[in-house]
């Protein structure tokens, strides 16, 4: 059973809306431009463009918590993990619904053999279903049920990840600048996961703990 | 043989005019001013050139709607400029189009240095309307106004070894930032068999929508080639090289397996990475049928009669 003390102190829950509403800017962002007109000569593409791109990050800002707490020791941060990935999940549904609506039009033969045969649809594809046990088991109930299991399901968000880069990078046609930067950006993130890794970051915080900050 | 127009001709510059376009854009650069934040704006700006005199109708012609001044100027591939679609029109003000020289050369009988203001008067300018099918799988139909290639190849006259032709497309790192990247390896090349460069259908464009052809669409004088690919029609043209062998192209030296000396716009044979049976017609909501050289199979189809259009793509 919880402890009372285990709850969320009072001044979490503001930081809890103020970062659900940033999470959200994404969206409004694509929302505002569309009523003005203002999502370019390709609106699709860039919607498609838009809400993959916010997908990749809100992995990769869920992946950074558990680096950020080793090193800087705030444990507060864990509660706001759960949000940010199922973010990420809201925006790679919305970049799924737009190719399966806006550029597919639900033709189901079609978006199979898309599947099937475009390398990069089906690491895309395959990440997205990665993600949904995920998203179903976020609950605080499922956690408990899970127990050790939960944590061994959701590193099924390494993958997810890993098949979101490559998703990237198989659709660009020559220039590999921006998977390359989220790719490597993924690669920090899983490298301090390891020991090293997770030496380099407990050293660093001690060192801070001794400079007194 | 030309496209009869099964309709009232009226070239598209009148129908859709760029100084209401232009209008438009003022004020909405000033609703974009107002809502300040550039994460919100980042309208590209298209440059305006000024009208181009003399322009007739041309034979070829289309019945559908043409894509916006706004869409054909803002959503440009130029790897010169950078790689997104609206690094172009940003960033290709710098480009300079005086003086510009193009060197005809190779296998001619009179080899020449162009001067781009002589090159306009080489021949009678015309609207062509055309569709451009992108490689990426998206169109437009595009008001181009040029002259045929054949009229500068038969200037040329081209020695019997003259088998291909060759485009180069300036190389000025200064004035062209994407060039500071290797995204390709630079100068910028393409090339056309010589029955497909003399073809009535091929064009050398110096303007759009009636006005000199905005720096972001590769002024000032660049290939059209509609039932290509987009890529296979070279920009900022500065030398037209006639050669004997297959010259190597820029895409085909970048990723051979990708992209073919051929290029021609065909539903059927596949991107290694993605289909070419549809594409979204810009400004359209509902994805289109790709059609076989984009639509010019009447006028192209026999160049490649008994070719394995899979092999030779």
């Amino acid at each position: 059973m919880p402890s009372r003390s285990g709850r969320s102190p009072r001044w979490l829950s503001p930081v809890k809306i103020a970062l659900f509403l940033v999470c959200l800017l994404p969206l409004v962002r694509l929302v505002m431009l569309g009523m003005r007109g203002g999502l370019g000569a390709n609106p699709i593409e860039f919607i498609t463009h838009s809400t993959g791109t916010w997908a990749l990050i809100g992995l990769l800002l869920t992946l950074s918590i558990t680096p950020l707490r080793r090193l800087t020791g705030w444990t507060f941060l864990l509660r706001h993990r759960r949000m940010l990935g199922l973010f990420a999940f809201f925006y790679a549904s919305l970049h799924l619904v737009t190719y399966l609506w806006l550029d597919q039009f639900f033709d189901l033969e079609r978006i199979v053999r898309d599947v099937v045969k475009r390398p990069f649809v089906t690491a895309g594809f395959a990440g997205f279903v990665l993600l949904v046990p995920l998203a179903l088991t976020s609950t605080q109930t499922m956690m408990r049920r899970l127990g050790r299991h939960w944590q061994q399901l959701h590193r099924l968000i390494y993958v997810a990840a890993g098949l979101g880069v490559l998703h990237y990078a198989w659709l660009v046609k020559r220039d590999l600048t921006q998977p390359l930067i989220y790719g490597g950006l993924l690669g920090v993130l899983l490298f301090f996961r390891l020991p090293p890794g997770v030496n380099v970051l407990e050293t660093l915080r001690r060192r801070r703990g001794q400079a007194g900050v | 043989m030309p496209i009869r127009p099964p309709f009232d001709p009226v070239p598209p510059s009148e129908i859709t005019p760029p100084d209401v376009y232009r209008e438009r854009r003022r004020f909405m650069q000033g609703a974009a001013a107002l809502a300040a934040s550039p994460w919100l704006g980042g309208a590209g700006t298209a440059l305006a050139g000024p009208k181009l005199s003399g322009v007739r109708a041309g034979a070829y012609r289309l019945d559908e709607a043409s894509t916006s001044y706004k869409d054909v100027t803002s959503y440009n591939n130029f790897y010169e400029f950078g790689t997104g679609k609206s690094d172009p029109a940003e960033r290709a003000r710098s480009l300079r189009t005086r003086p510009w020289m193009v060197s005809v050369e190779g296998e001619v009988k009179r080899a020449q240095v162009w001067d781009i203001d002589a090159l306009l008067k080489l021949a009678p300018l015309e609207e062509r309307v055309y569709r451009m099918r992108c490689v990426e799988g998206w169109s437009m139909v595009i008001p181009w106004v040029g002259f045929p290639l054949a009229e500068l190849i038969r200037r040329a006259e081209p020695t019997g070894n003259a088998r291909y032709v060759e485009f180069v497309t300036l190389s000025d790192p200064a004035r062209m930032p994407g060039q500071r990247s290797r995204i390709l390896d630079w100068p910028y090349t393409e090339g056309l068999r010589m029955d497909e460069a003399m073809h009535p259908l091929t064009i050398l464009a110096v303007g759009l929508y009636g006005e000199v052809l905005p720096n972001q669409n590769g002024a000032p004088v660049r290939l059209v080639v509609p039932w290509k690919y987009g890529f296979k029609s070279a920009k900022s043209i500065v030398k037209i090289r006639f050669v004997e062998k297959q010259p190597l192209t820029a895409w085909m030296a970048a990723a051979p397996d990708e992209y073919g000396f051929y290029s021609n716009v065909n539903p059927k044979v596949d991107h290694p990475r993605w289909s070419q049976a549809r594409e979204r017609r810009i400004g359209e909501f509902l994805k289109r049928d790709t059609l076989m050289y984009n639509g010019y199979g009447a006028q192209v189809a026999h160049l490649y009669r008994g070719m394995d259009l899979q092999k030779y793509f």
